[in-house]
């Protein structure tokens, strides 16, 4: 019955995204509502190895921004004004597979350490990121690179309602692809994992492969969700792309959300991305990462579990499943 | 339906710390052989050498199950469940913050066993109804004699054929003692299970082996083919029952 329930969801919802443009005519809100996405693939996509396996990257932005970086390595392999518009259908399978590359690689290099030092770990590997990207001039270097979208848009009218619908979809499909993971035996070898790891290898459950599992779908979906930026942006530079927002949010939203279930990052991405973008155009856009600080302080103390842990602890079910 | 585990002249430690000196032991088709020695001796390092957790320098590690001789050296610990052993390990090991029904699920997780998941858990609360009145609560939050059972009805969902099974008594009431012990022959009993258990309760272990080893300093020091044989002997005497 529940599969029902979700995917019903999911037809309802890929309905909605592509009926949103013809409705919505302000692209701002288009925008705003992309930004909101996007922050729900990064919050799930961290998900997967920081909620199911307790592995906490911090080096999310460094992902993100190779998914972008590949979409402007494609980008500059044309000459000016002759980037047929279907290229973004490869920009954003190669940002995925580069990212997840990358994380697969990371996996093998870092996943022997544990706790806290596999968390640097990944720091260090977003600033190694940056440092060659900054270093990198075909991409544009210290200096960045001006992207400009193609004139002609595939399938709908404007870039703003493409990406927005882009976004949208790749929200779904990364929703879909955690609660997958979450209820197969790949995410009950990651809750082990995450809850003891030696007891889960006595138990004869493969840690390495289901870590290298873990970073590999993780990376690609934070790829995935980076390679459309350089055409919402227009103009991207390393600082902006690894920015430590992604990084900061990309773990705030799973942990304010709930972090062992697919529902929690959306949540907290939905929660925290509007109530960022609200304050963006309401009171300061430095006001962003004072509001995700003060509530995850307010979250760890009070909510541990997040929305979703309150929302058992209220509705007396404790283990849905 | 011979399932047999043989360990032959095993060195084996960690780093730089040598634990096992020629170990030997074998454990027949369906016996319970107990592996009797007080802490430091290298029981558990034994445990885990055989479940690939700890790699000997020396000596072999084999296995017949079904009349398939396999041999254990190098293999990974996935490769050995695989292969039909678990391991009840020292101090549970739980994962105590998932629920009791997710921890069983994950003692089922060598593909074999996943098949059989539903009829492995019904046995499972069978044997034990307490774990299926507790089901849906938290793993950490039973008690030290449920944690226990859960520990051994994890193992037994990967549906083995031989059990190691490491201090089941460690944090036990006396009276659960003798209960899990019990509870352990029973369950050898129903699922024809070949048994190696590390104990330092001596009197509870000798109920319900057919044979035992002492172990002192990583080395078999005495071989008992009988448990009388045990009881009998003078470095028992001296070393577990008081002289």
């Amino acid at each position: 019955m529940k599969i029902s329930v979700f995917w019903i969801g999911v037809a309802v919802a890929l309905v909605v995204a592509l009926l949103t443009p013809h409705v919505v005519t302000n692209e701002f809100y288009l925008r705003t509502a992309y930004t909101v996405l996007q922050f729900v693939v990064l919050a799930t996509a961290w998900n997967i190895l920081g909620g199911y396996g307790g592995y906490v990257n911090f080096g999310s932005a460094g992902f993100f921004a190779i998914g972008a970086y590949s979409a402007v390595f494609i980008y500059k392999l044309f000459p000016l004004f002759q980037v047929p518009d279907y290229m973004i259908f490869v920009m954003l399978p190669l940002g995925g597979v580069v990212a997840a590359v990358i994380g697969l690689g990371t996996g093998y290099l870092t996943l022997r350490l544990r706790g806290v030092y596999f968390s640097i770990a990944t720091l260090a590997l977003a600033v190694v990121l940056q440092t060659l990207v900054t270093n990198w001039h075909f991409v544009g270097g210290a200096r960045g690179a001006s992207i400009l979208p193609p004139q002609t848009v595939p399938i709908f009218s404007t870039w703003g309602e493409f990406l927005f619908v882009l976004m949208a979809i790749l929200a779904i499909a990364s929703l879909a692809v955690a609660r997958y993971i979450e209820r197969s035996w790949i995410g009950r070898g990651l809750a082990a994992i995450r809850d003891n790891e030696e007891a889960a290898e006595c138990m004869g459950v493969p840690t390495l492969k289901l870590k290298l599992i873990g970073c590999t779908v993780s990376g690609f979906l934070f790829g995935v969700a980076g390679a459309p930026l350089p055409y919402y942006v227009n103009y991207i530079e390393p600082v902006s792309a690894f920015n430590l927002v992604y990084a900061v949010n990309a773990l705030a939203m799973p942990m304010i959300g709930g972090a062992t279930t697919w529902i929690g990052p959306l949540l907290g991405a939905v929660v925290l991305g509007t109530a960022q973008e609200v304050a963006r155009v309401t009171i300061s856009s430095e006001m962003n990462l004072l509001i995700v600080g003060v509530l995850l302080v307010f979250f760890v103390i009070a909510a541990p579990d997040g929305f979703v842990g309150l929302a058992r602890k209220y509705l007396g079910n404790r283990k849905s499943r | 339906m011979a399932n047999k585990l043989v360990i032959e002249g095993v060195d084996a430690g960690y780093g730089a710390v040598s634990v096992l000196h020629n170990v030997s032991v074998t454990v027949e088709p369906g016996e319970t052989v107990a592996l009797l020695g007080t802490n430091g001796n290298g029981k558990s390092t034994l445990i885990k050498a055989v479940m690939g957790l700890v790699r000997p320098s020396k000596g072999a590690i084999w296995i017949e199950v079904d009349g398939q001789c396999t041999d254990l050296i190098g293999k990974t610990t996935e490769e050995i469940v695989n292969l039909g052993i678990a391991m009840v390990p020292e101090g549970r090991r739980l994962f105590p913050k998932l629920t009791v029904e997710e921890n069983l699920f994950l003692g089922a997780f060598r593909p074999a066993a996943r098949a059989a998941l539903a009829s492995n858990i019904e046995m499972a609360y069978t044997a034990f109804p307490r774990l299926k009145e507790r089901r849906s609560q938290l793993a950490g939050s039973m008690s030290g004699g449920e944690q226990q059972m859960l520990a051994i009805a994890r193992a037994l969902m990967s549906a083995p054929r031989i059990l190691l099974v490491d201090e089941p008594s460690v944090g036990l009431a006396p009276i659960l003692v003798s209960r899990v012990i019990q509870q352990i022959k029973e369950l050898k009993a129903q699922n024809n299970l070949t048994v190696l258990m590390a104990e330092q309760n001596f009197n509870q272990a000798i109920k319900i082996a057919d044979r035992g080893y002492i172990i002192v300093h990583g080395e078999i020091v005495f071989e008992g083919k009988s448990a009388a044989a045990l009881r009998e002997n003078d470095m028992v005497k001296t070393y577990y029952l008081g002289g």
